[in-house]
């Protein structure tokens, strides 16, 4: 324990109290009562109702959910999968070149979402390669931004990793697939997991691109929040909202309790 | 080691009978390894002879672990061949060498069981189940550890986690076993019965050949046929272990195994028929054992803490004279320290007259000829 008074303690306790109540809870807050009112006029809201999530569920907030679920889910599994691939290879490789490659992948990461969507939509609207209008560009859209994170983690597990168990698993007769497949992927799969959680969060989250390129049958959760809030549909906006961080936090508690089971611990 | 090899009966069934004949020698042949320019071993030249065990001694930095991971293949050697029985293992891949390896912090995989840790080289080589069976139950039943097959590792204390990491590479019937200081990590206390456990496991299993990394004399004292003393990417000495600890050929190699006290003095009278020469060291003429020393060659007198008395009887013939300057009690054992004539000698001693000389004191110090060797003055290696 860093702070030994009993009094240096509550302020530390009411500090901590007051950053994460204003900046946390209290726009969560907001967002819960918004798309509970009825009507609101004053400090709180006037009435309560559940009408704004009936009205989203009866629209187009199903559909919504399930191409955010999807593309979130798709984008993500890509990104795990070529994230733990890149960061595989890349250990192999020299200091230098292994620098300069892993600066490559954090490249999308460091640019404004809005500009890779537009990257993207002047890339692919031409042929050979016109994808403009469909679901895969949304998908790479969202690849591209998240596989940043999906690489830096699997690297940090990968650098944690002791050589000894691969070595040992050399030396008793494993060949590379083997080990990767019995040693290397199940020890590093709380990186996994934790990586496939962040970035599926993200993609849920995501709106700078996929707003540039959407095709009107792919309309995500935050597009149709955009959407809802810039018509001054607020709780209807705020209800979608709700939903869309009940989705997100469900799965990702789901995946906490496979890592947990898989792991032991 | 192909899946054919498995279709045997098991290593450890029957125990020792199949592994007996199994253990295969190694060579190194003028290996070096370099990063870069920078060369950690130098051409290195050593035999383990089947069923031996080495042990290569040194300390940090001295290419030991290197060599023994050269002969693990995870380091490729800049020049020179490395043989296991009758193959040229230098460009075969670890997983072709058919060897079995503990390392120091045992690298159990921590997702499986110790059974399945056990299994795993067998499994990677695509054994039968039955045989998979009844080698771990043979492994386990070898190190004592059969009632922990259910458990994780994570469940086992550090001296059953080594256990468990011996039975999986005995699991695979290796030809050599590797062992890179596998014990450092474990307490004093547990060390000492591990190395007991480790001696009586080689009896049981007189074929297997080990080569065992360490930079604890004891260890290596305790466990090894011969001594490989490594310094700077280099064998500076190497021969049987009780060779090397009674007659060291150079300094390094007394003052490392055993932290010996050496004596400068001058050859008197050269190596007699019996192997003995008279030397002298200030007032004191001394009779030591030599090899080829001749009149006036200028030596150094090797004598062991242990073998230096502070009361003489028929057999301590030489003495000589030290002023006492600190004196260690470690309960079986006490510790002096002395100056003769600007040399430090230690003496570790059993049994103490029950007046102790103060601190200051003159001391005569009584040891037998046939305790001691000559070595060369020069022969600093």
């Amino acid at each position: 324990m860093l702070v030994w008074s009993r009094s240096g303690r509550l302020v530390l306790w009411v500090l901590f109290a007051l950053i994460f109540g204003v900046l946390f809870l209290a726009p969560l807050a907001v967002i819960l009562l918004s798309s509970l009112a009825d009507q609101w006029n004053g400090v709180l809201p006037n009435g309560l109702t559940t009408e704004h999530y009936t009205d989203v569920i009866s629209g187009a907030a199903g559909r919504a959910v399930k191409a955010s679920l999807v593309t979130g889910f798709l984008a993500s599994a890509l990104a795990l999968v070529s994230g733990t691939w890149a960061a595989l290879s890349l250990r192999l490789q020299g200091h230098a070149l292994r620098r300069l490659l892993g600066l490559l992948f954090f490249i999308p990461s460091a640019v404004p979402s809005v500009s890779v969507g537009l990257g993207l939509l002047v890339a692919f609207s031409h042929p050979p390669l016109l994808l403009n209008g469909t679901i895969a560009i949304v998908m790479i859209a969202h690849f591209v931004l998240i596989s940043a994170f999906t690489f830096g983690n699997v690297s940090a597990g990968l650098a944690r990793l002791s050589p000894d168990f691969e070595q040992v698993a050399s030396s008793l007769g494993a060949r590379p697939a083997y080990r990767l497949w019995h040693v290397t992927l199940p020890l590093l799969a709380p990186y996994l997991v934790a990586a496939f959680g962040l970035s599926f969060a993200l993609s849920m989250g995501e709106l700078g691109a996929t707003v540039m390129v959407y095709p009107p049958g792919w309309v995500t959760l935050p597009v149709s929040i955009f959407s809802l809030t810039d018509r001054g549909d607020i709780f209807a906006g705020a209800a979608l909202t709700m939903i869309l961080v009940v989705a997100t936090l469900v799965l990702l508690l789901g995946l906490e309790r496979i890592t947990k089971r898989a792991t032991g611990s | 080691m192909s899946a054919a090899a498995f279709t045997g009966t098991s290593v450890m069934d029957i125990d020792a009978a199949k592994v007996r004949g199994a253990g295969s020698n190694v060579h190194f042949d003028k290996v070096s390894v370099a990063y870069g320019a920078h060369v950690v071993l130098h051409p290195l030249t050593l035999d383990i002879a089947p069923g031996e065990i080495l042990a290569m001694i040194g300390p940090s930095g001295s290419g030991k672990t290197t060599a023994l991971r050269a002969v693990a293949g995870f380091v490729r050697p800049a020049s020179g061949r490395i043989r296991i029985g009758a193959t040229d293992v230098t460009d075969l891949p670890p997983y072709e060498r058919g060897l079995g390896m503990v390392v120091q912090n045992y690298a159990l995989f921590p997702h499986m069981r110790v059974e399945d840790n056990v299994a795993f080289g067998l499994r990677a080589q695509g054994a039968d189940k039955a045989l998979i069976g009844e080698r771990i139950k043979d492994a386990l039943g070898t190190v004592g550890m059969s009632a922990y097959a259910r458990r994780y590792p994570r469940e086992l204390s550090g001296g059953q986690q080594q256990r468990v990491a011996i039975a999986r590479a005995l699991a695979v019937r290796p030809r050599v076993l590797l062992l890179d200081e596998p014990l450092s990590a474990l307490d004093a206390q547990i060390r000492r019965n591990m190395v007991e456990e480790i001696a009586r496991l080689h009896r049981s299993l007189p074929g297997l050949t080990i080569l065992y990394v360490t930079h604890d004399q004891t260890e290596a004292l305790t466990l090894a046929d011969k001594i490989a003393i490594m310094r700077d990417g280099r064998v500076c000495s190497h021969g049987p272990t009780t060779e090397l600890y009674r007659r060291p050929p150079n300094r390094f190699t007394a003052e490392f195994l055993g932290r010996a006290n050496l004596l400068p003095v001058t050859v008197a009278e050269a190596v007699g028929p019996k192997g003995f020469a008279t030397a002298r060291h200030g007032d004191a003429l001394l009779t030591g054992a030599g090899r080829n020393e001749k009149a006036g060659d200028k030596s150094l007198l090797c004598i062991r803490p242990q073998h230096l008395s502070l009361t003489a009887d028929s057999d301590h013939t030489n003495r000589i004279v030290g002023t006492l300057q600190e004196v260690h009690w470690q309960g079986e054992l006490t510790h002096l320290v002395l100056d003769v004539d600007g040399t430090p000698v230690r003496v570790s001693a059993t049994r103490l007259p029950i007046a102790l000389p103060e601190p200051g004191a003159k001391v005569p110090l009584f040891f037998a000829p046939a305790d001691t060797s000559l070595l060369p003055e020069d022969a600093g290696v």
